[in-house]
Protein backbone atom coordinates (compact mmCIF):
# COMPACT_ATOMS: atom_id res chain seq x y z
CA UNK A 1 0.00 0.00 0.00
CA UNK A 2 1.40 3.21 -0.84
CA UNK A 3 2.25 6.12 1.65
CA UNK A 4 0.23 8.81 0.00
CA UNK A 5 -2.46 5.96 0.78
CA UNK A 6 -1.75 5.44 4.19
CA UNK A 7 -2.06 9.69 4.72
CA UNK A 8 -5.08 9.45 3.32
CA UNK A 9 -6.80 6.62 5.22
CA UNK A 10 -7.40 8.61 7.83
CA UNK A 11 -9.07 11.39 6.19
CA UNK A 12 -11.70 8.97 4.79
CA UNK A 13 -12.41 7.20 7.52
CA UNK A 14 -13.27 10.21 9.49
CA UNK A 15 -14.77 11.82 6.56
CA UNK A 16 -17.08 8.82 5.89
CA UNK A 17 -18.68 9.43 9.76
CA UNK A 18 -19.75 12.99 8.47
CA UNK A 19 -21.80 11.24 5.17
CA UNK A 20 -18.62 12.50 2.87
CA UNK A 21 -15.78 11.50 0.61
CA UNK A 22 -12.84 12.12 -0.52
CA UNK A 23 -13.86 12.60 -4.06
CA UNK A 24 -16.94 14.85 -2.86
CA UNK A 25 -19.71 12.11 -3.44
CA UNK A 26 -22.43 11.22 -1.24
CA UNK A 27 -22.64 8.14 0.35
CA UNK A 28 -25.11 6.57 -2.92
CA UNK A 29 -23.79 8.08 -5.67
CA UNK A 30 -21.31 6.48 -8.37
CA UNK A 31 -18.82 7.82 -10.07
CA UNK A 32 -19.35 8.51 -13.72
CA UNK A 33 -20.18 5.81 -15.88
CA UNK A 34 -19.00 5.77 -20.06
CA UNK A 35 -20.08 3.02 -21.66
CA UNK A 36 -18.97 1.71 -25.44
CA UNK A 37 -20.64 -1.24 -27.22
CA UNK A 38 -19.25 -3.46 -30.02
CA UNK A 39 -15.39 -1.88 -29.53
CA UNK A 40 -13.68 -5.57 -30.29
CA UNK A 41 -15.13 -6.49 -33.88
CA UNK A 42 -13.68 -9.91 -33.80
CA UNK A 43 -16.00 -10.66 -31.05
CA UNK A 44 -19.42 -11.58 -30.69
CA UNK A 45 -20.30 -9.32 -28.39
CA UNK A 46 -18.28 -6.66 -26.26
CA UNK A 47 -18.54 -3.58 -24.19
CA UNK A 48 -15.94 -1.00 -22.34
CA UNK A 49 -16.92 0.02 -19.00
CA UNK A 50 -15.63 2.82 -17.31
CA UNK A 51 -16.85 3.60 -13.83
CA UNK A 52 -14.59 6.74 -12.72
CA UNK A 53 -11.06 5.98 -13.78
CA UNK A 54 -11.65 2.19 -13.27
CA UNK A 55 -11.68 0.12 -16.67
CA UNK A 56 -13.44 -3.13 -17.98
CA UNK A 57 -13.32 -4.68 -21.22
CA UNK A 58 -15.27 -7.78 -21.60
CA UNK A 59 -15.35 -9.75 -24.34
CA UNK A 60 -17.92 -12.59 -25.45
CA UNK A 61 -17.16 -15.08 -27.65
CA UNK A 62 -19.79 -18.01 -28.78
CA UNK A 63 -18.58 -21.60 -30.22
CA UNK A 64 -19.88 -24.87 -30.85
CA UNK A 65 -19.64 -27.14 -28.05
CA UNK A 66 -20.44 -30.19 -25.81
CA UNK A 67 -23.35 -29.41 -22.53
CA UNK A 68 -22.95 -30.73 -19.37
CA UNK A 69 -24.45 -34.19 -18.96
CA UNK A 70 -27.27 -32.76 -16.70
CA UNK A 71 -28.43 -29.85 -18.58
CA UNK A 72 -28.23 -32.09 -22.34
CA UNK A 73 -30.73 -29.21 -23.75
CA UNK A 74 -28.94 -25.67 -22.79
CA UNK A 75 -26.09 -24.14 -23.48
CA UNK A 76 -23.38 -23.58 -21.63
CA UNK A 77 -22.29 -20.59 -20.03
CA UNK A 78 -18.62 -19.81 -18.89
CA UNK A 79 -17.03 -16.67 -16.69
CA UNK A 80 -13.60 -15.68 -16.62
CA UNK A 81 -11.80 -13.01 -15.36
CA UNK A 82 -8.08 -11.63 -15.79
CA UNK A 83 -6.56 -8.77 -13.61
CA UNK A 84 -4.04 -7.72 -16.58
CA UNK A 85 -1.20 -6.51 -15.42
CA UNK A 86 -1.05 -3.54 -16.69
CA UNK A 87 -4.27 -2.66 -14.98
CA UNK A 88 -2.64 -2.08 -11.84
CA UNK A 89 1.57 -2.25 -10.11
CA UNK A 90 -0.73 -4.81 -7.73
CA UNK A 91 -1.37 -7.36 -10.50
CA UNK A 92 1.00 -10.19 -10.95
CA UNK A 93 1.08 -12.12 -14.53
CA UNK A 94 0.12 -15.40 -13.73
CA UNK A 95 -3.02 -18.26 -13.30
CA UNK A 96 -6.02 -16.40 -11.91
CA UNK A 97 -5.51 -15.63 -8.21
CA UNK A 98 -8.43 -15.68 -5.84
CA UNK A 99 -9.33 -12.09 -6.34
CA UNK A 100 -9.80 -12.83 -9.99
CA UNK A 101 -11.38 -16.12 -9.15
CA UNK A 102 -14.11 -14.97 -6.95
CA UNK A 103 -14.57 -11.68 -9.55
CA UNK A 104 -15.26 -14.00 -12.10
CA UNK A 105 -18.07 -16.18 -10.32
CA UNK A 106 -19.95 -13.18 -8.60
CA UNK A 107 -20.42 -12.02 -12.59
CA UNK A 108 -21.06 -15.81 -13.33
CA UNK A 109 -23.86 -16.21 -10.09
CA UNK A 110 -25.04 -12.78 -11.47
CA UNK A 111 -25.98 -14.00 -14.88
CA UNK A 112 -26.79 -17.31 -14.45
CA UNK A 113 -29.21 -16.67 -11.15
CA UNK A 114 -30.92 -14.32 -13.26
CA UNK A 115 -31.68 -16.73 -16.09
CA UNK A 116 -30.20 -13.70 -18.16
CA UNK A 117 -29.46 -15.57 -21.27
CA UNK A 118 -32.04 -18.01 -22.43
CA UNK A 119 -29.61 -21.26 -22.44
CA UNK A 120 -32.46 -23.54 -24.11
CA UNK A 121 -32.21 -21.29 -27.23
CA UNK A 122 -28.90 -22.60 -27.67
CA UNK A 123 -29.11 -25.92 -28.01
CA UNK A 124 -28.12 -27.37 -31.46
CA UNK A 125 -28.67 -31.54 -30.90
CA UNK A 126 -30.04 -32.29 -27.51
CA UNK A 127 -26.89 -34.24 -25.25
CA UNK A 128 -24.89 -33.47 -28.40
CA UNK A 129 -24.21 -30.00 -29.66
CA UNK A 130 -25.09 -26.53 -27.98
CA UNK A 131 -23.50 -23.31 -28.09
CA UNK A 132 -20.72 -22.36 -24.97
CA UNK A 133 -20.42 -18.19 -24.50
CA UNK A 134 -17.51 -17.56 -23.37
CA UNK A 135 -17.69 -14.46 -21.29
CA UNK A 136 -14.26 -12.89 -20.97
CA UNK A 137 -13.97 -10.16 -18.75
CA UNK A 138 -10.74 -8.18 -19.27
CA UNK A 139 -9.58 -5.47 -16.31
CA UNK A 140 -7.81 -2.38 -18.33
CA UNK A 141 -7.46 -0.09 -14.82
CA UNK A 142 -8.50 -0.72 -11.81
CA UNK A 143 -9.45 2.38 -9.43
CA UNK A 144 -11.59 0.29 -6.98
CA UNK A 145 -15.00 -1.86 -8.10
CA UNK A 146 -13.99 -4.14 -10.02
CA UNK A 147 -17.52 -5.88 -9.48
CA UNK A 148 -19.97 -3.39 -10.98
CA UNK A 149 -18.02 -2.24 -13.50
CA UNK A 150 -17.38 -6.08 -14.94
CA UNK A 151 -20.82 -7.02 -14.09
CA UNK A 152 -22.46 -3.85 -15.95
CA UNK A 153 -19.80 -4.79 -18.78
CA UNK A 154 -20.83 -8.27 -18.84
CA UNK A 155 -24.55 -7.26 -19.44
CA UNK A 156 -23.58 -4.57 -22.07
CA UNK A 157 -21.81 -6.99 -23.94
CA UNK A 158 -24.30 -9.50 -23.68
CA UNK A 159 -27.39 -7.46 -25.14
CA UNK A 160 -24.69 -6.18 -27.51
CA UNK A 161 -23.78 -9.99 -28.79
CA UNK A 162 -24.68 -11.55 -32.17
CA UNK A 163 -24.25 -15.11 -33.02
CA UNK A 164 -24.12 -17.02 -35.88
CA UNK A 165 -27.08 -18.70 -37.69
CA UNK A 166 -26.49 -22.29 -37.07
CA UNK A 167 -28.18 -24.93 -38.36
CA UNK A 168 -27.72 -29.07 -38.32
CA UNK A 169 -28.55 -30.54 -42.00
CA UNK A 170 -27.98 -33.85 -42.11
CA UNK A 171 -26.15 -34.42 -38.60
CA UNK A 172 -23.39 -31.88 -40.06
CA UNK A 173 -23.64 -28.33 -38.30
CA UNK A 174 -23.73 -25.62 -41.16
CA UNK A 175 -23.31 -22.16 -40.97
CA UNK A 176 -25.54 -19.60 -42.06
CA UNK A 177 -25.20 -16.43 -43.79
CA UNK A 178 -26.24 -13.16 -41.12
CA UNK A 179 -25.86 -13.26 -37.08
CA UNK A 180 -28.92 -13.44 -35.02
CA UNK A 181 -28.80 -10.95 -31.09
CA UNK A 182 -27.92 -13.89 -28.52
CA UNK A 183 -31.32 -14.46 -26.66
CA UNK A 184 -31.39 -11.73 -23.33
CA UNK A 185 -34.11 -11.85 -21.57
CA UNK A 186 -33.00 -10.17 -17.99
CA UNK A 187 -30.79 -7.60 -17.26
CA UNK A 188 -28.74 -8.53 -13.71
CA UNK A 189 -27.42 -5.26 -12.05
CA UNK A 190 -24.34 -5.56 -9.15
CA UNK A 191 -24.57 -3.00 -6.90
CA UNK A 192 -21.49 -2.75 -4.41
CA UNK A 193 -20.98 -1.19 -0.70
CA UNK A 194 -17.90 -1.02 1.09
CA UNK A 195 -18.26 -0.76 4.88
CA UNK A 196 -15.62 2.37 6.41
CA UNK A 197 -15.73 3.09 9.50
CA UNK A 198 -18.95 1.97 10.32
CA UNK A 199 -20.87 3.28 6.97
CA UNK A 200 -21.87 2.10 3.90
CA UNK A 201 -20.30 3.84 0.64
CA UNK A 202 -21.44 2.83 -2.55
CA UNK A 203 -19.19 1.98 -5.48
CA UNK A 204 -15.55 2.22 -3.78
CA UNK A 205 -12.89 3.90 -5.28
CA UNK A 206 -9.56 2.03 -4.69
CA UNK A 207 -8.77 4.35 -2.12
CA UNK A 208 -11.38 3.55 -0.26
CA UNK A 209 -11.31 -0.33 -0.80
CA UNK A 210 -8.21 -0.23 0.89
CA UNK A 211 -9.64 0.89 3.50
CA UNK A 212 -12.41 -0.77 3.63
CA UNK A 213 -13.24 -3.23 6.26
CA UNK A 214 -15.90 -5.53 4.80
CA UNK A 215 -17.68 -5.64 1.06
CA UNK A 216 -21.30 -6.15 0.10
CA UNK A 217 -22.18 -6.65 -3.68
CA UNK A 218 -26.00 -7.14 -4.63
CA UNK A 219 -27.08 -8.21 -7.90
CA UNK A 220 -30.74 -7.34 -8.80
CA UNK A 221 -32.74 -8.22 -11.29
CA UNK A 222 -35.18 -6.62 -13.93
CA UNK A 223 -38.08 -7.12 -11.20
CA UNK A 224 -36.18 -5.91 -8.10
CA UNK A 225 -35.70 -9.29 -7.49
CA UNK A 226 -32.38 -10.05 -5.31
CA UNK A 227 -30.74 -13.00 -7.63
CA UNK A 228 -27.14 -12.86 -6.09
CA UNK A 229 -25.60 -11.80 -2.89
CA UNK A 230 -21.37 -11.31 -1.95
CA UNK A 231 -20.06 -10.51 1.36
CA UNK A 232 -16.00 -9.82 0.70
CA UNK A 233 -13.07 -8.88 2.95
CA UNK A 234 -12.90 -9.77 6.37
CA UNK A 235 -14.60 -7.36 8.19
CA UNK A 236 -18.74 -7.62 9.52
CA UNK A 237 -22.35 -6.62 8.71
CA UNK A 238 -24.53 -6.16 11.31
CA UNK A 239 -28.90 -7.76 10.00
CA UNK A 240 -29.99 -3.78 9.64
CA UNK A 241 -26.71 -2.92 7.19
CA UNK A 242 -27.53 -5.80 5.05
CA UNK A 243 -31.44 -5.11 4.46
CA UNK A 244 -30.71 -1.57 3.93
CA UNK A 245 -27.99 -2.34 1.82
CA UNK A 246 -30.17 -4.29 -0.26
CA UNK A 247 -33.19 -1.53 -0.64
CA UNK A 248 -30.26 1.00 -1.66
CA UNK A 249 -29.11 -1.67 -3.97
CA UNK A 250 -33.03 -2.18 -5.73
CA UNK A 251 -33.26 1.64 -6.32
CA UNK A 252 -29.90 2.41 -7.77
CA UNK A 253 -30.45 -0.77 -10.34
CA UNK A 254 -32.93 0.86 -12.20
CA UNK A 255 -30.50 3.73 -12.87
CA UNK A 256 -27.57 1.28 -14.21
CA UNK A 257 -30.08 -0.77 -15.96
CA UNK A 258 -31.25 2.63 -17.69
CA UNK A 259 -27.53 3.09 -19.28
CA UNK A 260 -27.16 -0.40 -20.77
CA UNK A 261 -30.79 0.05 -22.80
CA UNK A 262 -29.58 3.94 -23.77
CA UNK A 263 -25.58 2.58 -25.00
CA UNK B 1 -44.05 -22.14 -10.63
CA UNK B 2 -40.65 -24.63 -10.17
CA UNK B 3 -40.80 -27.73 -12.53
CA UNK B 4 -39.96 -29.72 -9.35
CA UNK B 5 -43.53 -28.85 -8.00
CA UNK B 6 -44.30 -31.61 -5.25
CA UNK B 7 -40.85 -33.09 -5.59
CA UNK B 8 -39.45 -31.20 -2.74
CA UNK B 9 -42.18 -30.33 -0.20
CA UNK B 10 -45.36 -33.08 -0.05
CA UNK B 11 -48.46 -31.12 0.39
CA UNK B 12 -48.30 -31.20 3.89
CA UNK B 13 -45.41 -29.09 3.68
CA UNK B 14 -42.93 -32.10 4.61
CA UNK B 15 -39.36 -31.61 3.12
CA UNK B 16 -38.00 -34.33 0.47
CA UNK B 17 -35.64 -36.12 3.82
CA UNK B 18 -38.60 -35.67 6.21
CA UNK B 19 -38.19 -32.16 7.86
CA UNK B 20 -40.29 -29.25 9.23
CA UNK B 21 -39.36 -26.12 7.02
CA UNK B 22 -37.76 -24.51 9.86
CA UNK B 23 -35.83 -27.88 10.94
CA UNK B 24 -32.20 -28.40 11.07
CA UNK B 25 -30.96 -31.47 9.75
CA UNK B 26 -29.67 -33.93 12.64
CA UNK B 27 -26.35 -32.44 13.34
CA UNK B 28 -23.59 -34.07 15.56
CA UNK B 29 -20.02 -32.65 16.24
CA UNK B 30 -17.10 -33.87 17.79
CA UNK B 31 -13.66 -31.62 19.34
CA UNK B 32 -10.64 -32.66 19.84
CA UNK B 33 -10.77 -35.94 17.06
CA UNK B 34 -7.06 -35.49 15.37
CA UNK B 35 -4.47 -36.34 17.26
CA UNK B 36 -1.51 -33.80 15.19
CA UNK B 37 -3.84 -31.02 14.70
CA UNK B 38 -3.18 -28.28 17.44
CA UNK B 39 -7.18 -28.33 16.95
CA UNK B 40 -9.31 -30.04 15.43
CA UNK B 41 -13.17 -30.60 14.98
CA UNK B 42 -15.75 -32.90 13.19
CA UNK B 43 -19.35 -32.36 11.92
CA UNK B 44 -21.97 -34.61 10.47
CA UNK B 45 -24.77 -32.03 9.58
CA UNK B 46 -27.42 -34.57 7.51
CA UNK B 47 -24.93 -36.59 5.21
CA UNK B 48 -22.02 -34.42 4.95
CA UNK B 49 -18.84 -35.22 6.95
CA UNK B 50 -16.53 -32.63 7.53
CA UNK B 51 -13.32 -32.45 9.13
CA UNK B 52 -11.36 -29.40 10.62
CA UNK B 53 -7.67 -28.99 11.78
CA UNK B 54 -5.78 -25.94 12.53
CA UNK B 55 -2.08 -25.89 13.16
CA UNK B 56 -0.40 -22.85 14.46
CA UNK B 57 0.31 -20.28 15.30
CA UNK B 58 3.48 -21.08 13.71
CA UNK B 59 6.38 -19.60 12.02
CA UNK B 60 5.02 -18.86 8.47
CA UNK B 61 6.29 -20.40 5.18
CA UNK B 62 7.57 -18.55 3.32
CA UNK B 63 8.27 -16.39 5.14
CA UNK B 64 7.82 -13.73 3.46
CA UNK B 65 4.44 -13.60 3.80
CA UNK B 66 4.44 -13.25 7.51
CA UNK B 67 2.63 -9.93 8.53
CA UNK B 68 4.36 -7.73 10.94
CA UNK B 69 1.35 -6.82 12.86
CA UNK B 70 -0.44 -9.74 13.36
CA UNK B 71 -0.81 -13.63 12.80
CA UNK B 72 -1.68 -14.89 8.77
CA UNK B 73 -4.87 -16.84 8.75
CA UNK B 74 -4.75 -18.86 5.69
CA UNK B 75 -7.51 -21.39 4.64
CA UNK B 76 -7.97 -24.45 2.60
CA UNK B 77 -11.40 -26.18 2.03
CA UNK B 78 -11.12 -28.81 0.39
CA UNK B 79 -13.62 -31.97 -1.08
CA UNK B 80 -12.45 -35.51 -0.95
CA UNK B 81 -12.60 -36.73 -4.80
CA UNK B 82 -15.02 -39.55 -3.33
CA UNK B 83 -17.36 -36.97 -1.23
CA UNK B 84 -19.60 -36.38 -4.04
CA UNK B 85 -21.30 -38.55 -6.79
CA UNK B 86 -19.28 -37.87 -9.75
CA UNK B 87 -15.95 -38.24 -8.81
CA UNK B 88 -14.11 -35.01 -8.32
CA UNK B 89 -10.88 -34.18 -9.11
CA UNK B 90 -8.14 -33.35 -6.22
CA UNK B 91 -6.87 -30.44 -7.79
CA UNK B 92 -8.19 -27.49 -5.97
CA UNK B 93 -11.49 -25.87 -8.48
CA UNK B 94 -12.43 -22.49 -8.64
CA UNK B 95 -15.53 -22.94 -6.52
CA UNK B 96 -12.72 -24.78 -3.86
CA UNK B 97 -10.71 -21.33 -4.41
CA UNK B 98 -13.53 -19.24 -4.02
CA UNK B 99 -15.32 -21.22 -0.64
CA UNK B 100 -11.75 -21.04 0.00
CA UNK B 101 -11.58 -17.33 0.67
CA UNK B 102 -14.74 -16.88 1.85
CA UNK B 103 -14.58 -18.77 4.71
CA UNK B 104 -11.30 -17.70 6.14
CA UNK B 105 -12.74 -14.20 5.91
CA UNK B 106 -15.76 -15.43 7.53
CA UNK B 107 -13.67 -16.67 10.39
CA UNK B 108 -11.22 -13.98 10.67
CA UNK B 109 -13.21 -11.00 12.08
CA UNK B 110 -13.51 -13.58 14.95
CA UNK B 111 -10.01 -14.11 15.40
CA UNK B 112 -7.34 -12.16 17.65
CA UNK B 113 -4.75 -11.84 15.37
CA UNK B 114 -2.66 -9.03 16.61
CA UNK B 115 -1.58 -11.49 19.31
CA UNK B 116 0.65 -13.32 17.22
CA UNK B 117 2.60 -11.22 15.00
CA UNK B 118 4.84 -12.87 11.77
CA UNK B 119 3.59 -16.27 12.57
CA UNK B 120 0.57 -17.78 10.55
CA UNK B 121 -2.54 -19.98 11.44
CA UNK B 122 -3.30 -22.40 8.88
CA UNK B 123 -6.54 -24.08 8.85
CA UNK B 124 -7.65 -27.26 6.85
CA UNK B 125 -11.32 -28.14 5.89
CA UNK B 126 -11.96 -31.88 4.87
CA UNK B 127 -14.66 -32.40 2.75
CA UNK B 128 -14.86 -36.18 3.14
CA UNK B 129 -18.67 -36.60 2.10
CA UNK B 130 -21.13 -33.65 0.93
CA UNK B 131 -24.60 -33.19 0.51
CA UNK B 132 -25.23 -29.04 0.50
CA UNK B 133 -24.59 -26.61 2.72
CA UNK B 134 -20.92 -27.35 2.84
CA UNK B 135 -19.62 -24.09 3.43
CA UNK B 136 -21.51 -23.08 6.15
CA UNK B 137 -20.85 -26.66 7.97
CA UNK B 138 -17.11 -26.29 7.03
CA UNK B 139 -16.75 -22.55 8.55
CA UNK B 140 -19.01 -23.77 12.35
CA UNK B 141 -16.73 -26.48 12.49
CA UNK B 142 -13.44 -24.89 11.61
CA UNK B 143 -14.05 -22.38 14.57
CA UNK B 144 -14.10 -25.03 16.89
CA UNK B 145 -11.05 -26.41 15.57
CA UNK B 146 -9.94 -23.14 16.27
CA UNK B 147 -11.30 -22.92 19.61
CA UNK B 148 -10.07 -26.21 20.43
CA UNK B 149 -6.53 -25.27 19.17
CA UNK B 150 -6.46 -22.47 22.07
CA UNK B 151 -6.66 -19.69 19.64
CA UNK B 152 -8.23 -16.86 21.12
CA UNK B 153 -11.84 -16.04 20.00
CA UNK B 154 -14.17 -13.06 20.65
CA UNK B 155 -17.28 -15.66 19.54
CA UNK B 156 -17.37 -18.83 17.96
CA UNK B 157 -18.59 -18.26 14.36
CA UNK B 158 -21.33 -20.36 13.35
CA UNK B 159 -22.87 -20.69 10.03
CA UNK B 160 -26.00 -22.21 8.44
CA UNK B 161 -28.24 -21.29 5.10
CA UNK B 162 -31.71 -20.68 4.45
CA UNK B 163 -33.04 -21.06 1.04
CA UNK B 164 -36.63 -21.12 -1.10
CA UNK B 165 -37.80 -24.54 -2.11
CA UNK B 166 -41.30 -24.64 -4.48
CA UNK B 167 -42.30 -21.10 -2.73
CA UNK B 168 -41.61 -22.21 0.73
CA UNK B 169 -38.71 -20.66 3.07
CA UNK B 170 -37.02 -23.86 4.50
CA UNK B 171 -33.83 -23.73 6.91
CA UNK B 172 -30.61 -25.61 6.23
CA UNK B 173 -31.33 -26.77 2.47
CA UNK B 174 -29.57 -30.02 1.55
CA UNK B 175 -28.02 -30.84 -1.72
CA UNK B 176 -31.30 -31.47 -3.34
CA UNK B 177 -32.99 -28.32 -2.00
CA UNK B 178 -29.82 -26.29 -3.41
CA UNK B 179 -29.97 -27.35 -6.72
CA UNK B 180 -33.66 -27.96 -7.71
CA UNK B 181 -34.60 -25.08 -5.48
CA UNK B 182 -35.27 -21.14 -5.72
CA UNK B 183 -32.78 -19.62 -3.64
CA UNK B 184 -30.07 -20.12 -1.62
CA UNK B 185 -28.73 -17.82 1.65
CA UNK B 186 -25.54 -19.36 3.28
CA UNK B 187 -24.91 -17.14 6.50
CA UNK B 188 -21.87 -17.10 9.22
CA UNK B 189 -22.47 -14.95 12.03
CA UNK B 190 -21.02 -14.20 15.26
CA UNK B 191 -23.81 -14.27 17.96
CA UNK B 192 -22.60 -12.35 20.99
CA UNK B 193 -21.14 -9.71 18.64
CA UNK B 194 -24.66 -9.63 16.09
CA UNK B 195 -21.70 -9.46 13.38
CA UNK B 196 -22.68 -11.03 9.82
CA UNK B 197 -19.33 -11.94 8.88
CA UNK B 198 -20.14 -14.46 5.21
CA UNK B 199 -23.07 -13.72 3.56
CA UNK B 200 -24.14 -15.45 -0.20
CA UNK B 201 -26.90 -15.42 -2.01
CA UNK B 202 -27.94 -17.15 -5.48
CA UNK B 203 -31.01 -17.84 -7.08
CA UNK B 204 -34.23 -15.68 -6.69
CA UNK B 205 -35.64 -13.76 -3.75
CA UNK B 206 -37.92 -10.26 -3.05
CA UNK B 207 -36.61 -8.24 -0.82
CA UNK B 208 -39.19 -8.97 2.33
CA UNK B 209 -38.54 -12.55 0.95
CA UNK B 210 -34.41 -12.21 1.97
CA UNK B 211 -35.55 -10.60 4.86
CA UNK B 212 -37.26 -13.86 6.34
CA UNK B 213 -34.61 -15.77 4.98
CA UNK B 214 -31.56 -14.61 6.57
CA UNK B 215 -33.62 -14.39 10.06
CA UNK B 216 -34.36 -17.81 9.27
CA UNK B 217 -30.73 -18.75 8.82
CA UNK B 218 -30.19 -16.74 11.95
CA UNK B 219 -32.65 -19.19 14.22
CA UNK B 220 -30.99 -22.11 12.37
CA UNK B 221 -27.18 -19.99 13.64
CA UNK B 222 -28.24 -19.94 17.20
CA UNK B 223 -29.37 -23.79 17.23
CA UNK B 224 -26.26 -24.68 16.06
CA UNK B 225 -24.01 -22.21 18.35
CA UNK B 226 -25.92 -24.49 21.22
CA UNK B 227 -24.52 -27.87 19.81
CA UNK B 228 -20.94 -26.17 19.11
CA UNK B 229 -20.85 -25.08 22.85
CA UNK B 230 -22.32 -28.66 23.65
CA UNK B 231 -19.42 -29.97 21.94
CA UNK B 232 -16.71 -27.77 23.53
CA UNK B 233 -17.72 -29.12 26.90
CA UNK B 234 -18.35 -32.79 26.10
CA UNK B 235 -14.45 -32.69 25.41
CA UNK B 236 -13.32 -29.98 28.34
CA UNK B 237 -15.60 -30.04 31.16
CA UNK B 238 -16.44 -33.93 31.03
CA UNK B 239 -12.86 -34.99 30.61
CA UNK B 240 -12.25 -32.61 34.22
CA UNK B 241 -15.38 -34.28 35.78
CA UNK B 242 -13.61 -38.18 35.43
CA UNK B 243 -10.35 -36.70 36.61
CA UNK B 244 -12.20 -35.66 39.61
CA UNK B 245 -13.55 -38.82 40.25
CA UNK B 246 -10.38 -41.13 39.66
CA UNK B 247 -8.89 -38.98 42.70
Amino acid sequence: MSMIVRVKQKQIAELMSTGRRLDGRDLNEYRQIGMEMGFVEKAEGSARVLLGKTEVLVGIKIEVGEPFPDTPSEGVLTVSAELVPLASPLFEPGPPNENAIELARVVDRGVRESKAIDLEKLCLEPGKRVLVVFIDVYVLNHDGNLIDASALAALAALVNAKMPKYEIEEGEIKVKPGYIPLPIRNHPIAVTFAKINGKLAIDPSLEEEQVMDARLTITIEKDGKICSIQKGETGHFSMEQVLQAAKIAREKAVDLRKLVAKA
Amino acid sequence: MPKTEGKLLNKDGVRIDGRKPTELRPTRIEVGVLSNADGSAYIEQGKNKILAAVYGPHEAHPKHLALPDRSLLRCRYHMAPFSVDERKSPAPSRRDIELSKVIREALEPSIFLEYYPRTSIDLFIEVLQAHGGTRCAGVTVASLALADGGIPLRDLTVACAAGKVEGQLVLDLNDDEDKMGEADVPLAYMPNLDAVTLLQMDGQLTIEEFEKAINLALEGCKQLYQLQKEALRTKYVTVKEEEVEEE
